[in-house]
């Protein structure tokens, strides 16, 4: 690809202490992002999918370093941020910016919208104060508010209308990546389908890259360029966006896939029923960490872990974290004792 | 988003967040009749503290040998001490000495405890287990016994009480306003300042403080009650305010050799300070429920 690499993770690891005993001491850790690397290119919207607790926010937190990373490297413009002083990274963090999840928790109930996008600008000293007042009004126009709405408190606008503002405090700084965490989860469709498309309006017109962090696959093939699906805080598989909808060859992909709900009647698919909940980051299973739920799992799942690595048949940018990506897709490996239930129609 | 809706639906009378919730919030402090006599009473004596001295005829501190000891009178109001000092016009001019020492020792003692609770909850880890072990040191003893230790370390005089009712203030305010500090912390617009590249300075006044006042104000409140009978413990104990000072606390003490003769003595500057200390009391509880109309059921 010959697009220029934009954040690069390289084994990434957050872990949070468990403290315990009679000193307070740490007796174990929540693994919850145990060695990630990827790497998003400018101007693409890369995705992140998993079932919840699975590391996907964490991820995203640990980029911005809101919560300082336990190891490994985050490098943004070849810039390795993980290595930077706490005041040097204040200033980089003009060009990561955020989008949180519960509009309601994002924005200072405190602060009018002038207020807010004020303030993003004085912190980065991204415009000469005496055009700030006309910045924020563009800024409102451009997520789709209006100038009189400038001088309103949080409390005076609707759920989607405070997503927008928080869309405008990012945008208040001019970053090149914005990590979309749950960005649209808590909204209702319709609204959901407008702020989506008002992330992608805004991408084309500021060459902006997006990480969106979601749980929600439809979103994610509405919006991704490439998508990376986590599990229990490891990637298990990471490719183009047609490659892992049409083509997934992880089996905890395509259980999730087959979780999307067709909206056709007659439509006659197999769901593949995960049993059971994600096992405890604390002491996560060894081999392969989907092994305990995996209905193709073997011997060789519960002592080896799969590396993620591109199988013979799959396409270049395709990567999978599973011994039997062969086996399973030619029918040599078939689901043990599994419930692959036909929905009923 | 269709703009010109959203503005029907809002109207165009709009006023900020802050004054609405001080409206209902003097909605719900005005139905506490309690309170409300508390806060009247509280008025009443910043008032008569700061105007009263200029209104009184006679001087606080003049020594009348002749009218010693006198009952009640239209002359003397609230009678004569041993020393003939009209007892009335000690009692207004002790009102600014309580009041003093009330507001300034829980003034400095809290906003120590308020930046110690503040930086406790902000940062966690180790300032707080640190800070939160001093405090916790600070508030096994007994309040007036540290106060006491602080002040014949110090020497006894009323600032030195200030300083010392302050210091016992502190682990309360930390206290309080550290748990405040663990709950706004956590919110994710705390994590949008600081993704913007905020300092933990601009987080902690712009973002954490303002929405950690209220507890702050009702424990004030209180804790000036505390602090009041403190200082006339202290003064009692002859530690406080130093003779002629008409300080209510001192007065008690200088009356209770004649406690049976001449009760009056005794009487008046017991009341007050019973008063005081119950005005304060009634309006923090008043304060506390009409800040947070979730806790009072």
């Amino acid at each position: 690809m010959a697009k220029k690499e934009l954040l690069k993770v390289e084994g990434l690891k957050q872990y949070f202490p468990i403290k315990g005993g009679l000193l307070g001491r740490t007796v174990n850790h929540v693994k919850a992002v145990d060695d990630i690397t990827f790497t998003i290119h400018e101007g693409e919207t890369v995705s992140i999918v998993g079932e919840s607790g699975c590391g996907k926010s964490t991820t995203g937190r640990a980029i911005l370093r809101l919560e300082e990373p336990t190891e490994g490297k985050v490098s943004f413009n070849d810039v390795d941020l993980t290595s930077l002083s706490l005041r040097q990274m204040r200033k980089h963090r003009k060009d990561l910016q955020i989008i949180f999840q519960d509009p309601y928790a994002s924005i200072n109930p405190r602060q009018t919208v002038s207020d807010i996008l004020n303030e993003a600008m004085t912190i980065q000293n991204s415009v000469p104060p005496k055009k700030r007042r006309k910045r924020i009004i563009e800024l409102l126009e451009t997520v789709g508010l209006n100038e009189y709405q400038a001088d309103r408190y949080p409390h005076e606008f609707s759920g989607g209308q405070r997503q927008r503002i928080g869309i405008a405090r990012a945008l208040a700084v001019n970053p090149k990546l914005i990590i979309c965490d749950e960005a649209v989860s808590a909204l209702d469709v319709s609204i959901q389908a407008q702020v989506l498309n008002l992330l992608e309006e805004l991408q084309e017109e500021y060459n902006l890259t997006y990480l969106f962090i979601s749980h929600d696959l439809g979103v994610v093939r509405h919006i991704s360029d490439r998508v990376i699906v986590m599990y229990l805080g490891k990637i298990v598989e990471i490719g183009e966006k047609e490659e892992i909808f049409e083509k997934p060859k992880h089996p905890y992909t395509k259980a999730l896939l087959s979780a999307i709900p067709v909206p056709d009647p007659t439509h006659k698919k197999t769901h593949i029923a995960l049993k059971g909940d994600v096992p405890s980051p604390i002491d996560p299973p060894a081999g392969c960490r989907f092994h305990t739920r995996c209905p193709f799992a073997q011997d060789k799942c519960k002592q080896e872990e799969p590396l993620l690595k591109t199988h013979r048949i799959m396409d270049e940018t395709h990567q999978a974290a599973c011994h039997f990506v062969e086996e399973i897709e030619n029918g040599e490996l078939l689901p043990r004792d599994y419930e692959i239930k036909p929905i009923l129609n | 988003m269709a703009g010109k809706t959203v503005e029907v639906i809002n109207g165009p009378k709009r006023s900020s967040p802050r004054i609405e919730a001080y409206k209902a919030f003097w909605k719900r402090l005005s139905k506490n009749k309690a309170a409300v006599v508390g806060g009247f009473f509280i008025l009443l004596f910043i008032v008569v503290s700061i105007v009263g001295p200029f209104l009184t005829t006679k001087d606080p501190t003049e020594v009348m040998v002749l009218n010693k000891l006198q009952p009640p009178s239209a002359e003397f109001w609230f009678g004569t001490d041993n020393f003939g000092r009209d007892i009335f016009t000690r009692i207004i001019h002790g009102m600014s000495l309580t009041l003093k020492v009330g507001f300034l020792s829980v003034a400095i003692g809290g906003s120590i405890g308020v930046i110690f609770g503040i930086v406790s909850g902000y940062y966690g880890g180790k300032i707080d287990t640190i800070i939160m072990r001093v405090m916790d040191v600070l508030l096994a003893f007994p309040g007036i016994l540290l106060a006491l230790a602080i002040v014949s370390v110090l020497g006894g005089s009323l600032q030195n009480v200030i300083i010392a009712v302050a210091v016992f203030s502190v682990p309360a305010f930390a206290r309080i306003v550290r748990s405040s500090t663990l709950s706004v912390r956590q919110l994710e617009y705390i994590d949008a300042v600081k993704a913007l590249g905020a300092s933990d300075f601009r987080i902690i006044f712009k973002h954490i403080l303002p929405n950690v006042v209220s507890p702050i104000i009702v424990q004030a409140t209180l804790r000036i009650a505390t602090a009041v009978l403190t200082a006339s413990g202290l003064s009692f104990l002859g530690l406080g305010a130093q003779p002629p000072e008409p300080e209510w606390g001192a007065m008690l003490n200088d009356g209770r050799t004649y406690m049976k003769t001449a009760p009056h003595l005794m009487l008046f500057p017991g009341m007050m300070i019973a008063i005081v200390v119950l005005a304060f009391n009634i309006f923090g509880d008043g304060l506390r429920d009409a800040l947070d109309p979730k806790m009072k059921k």
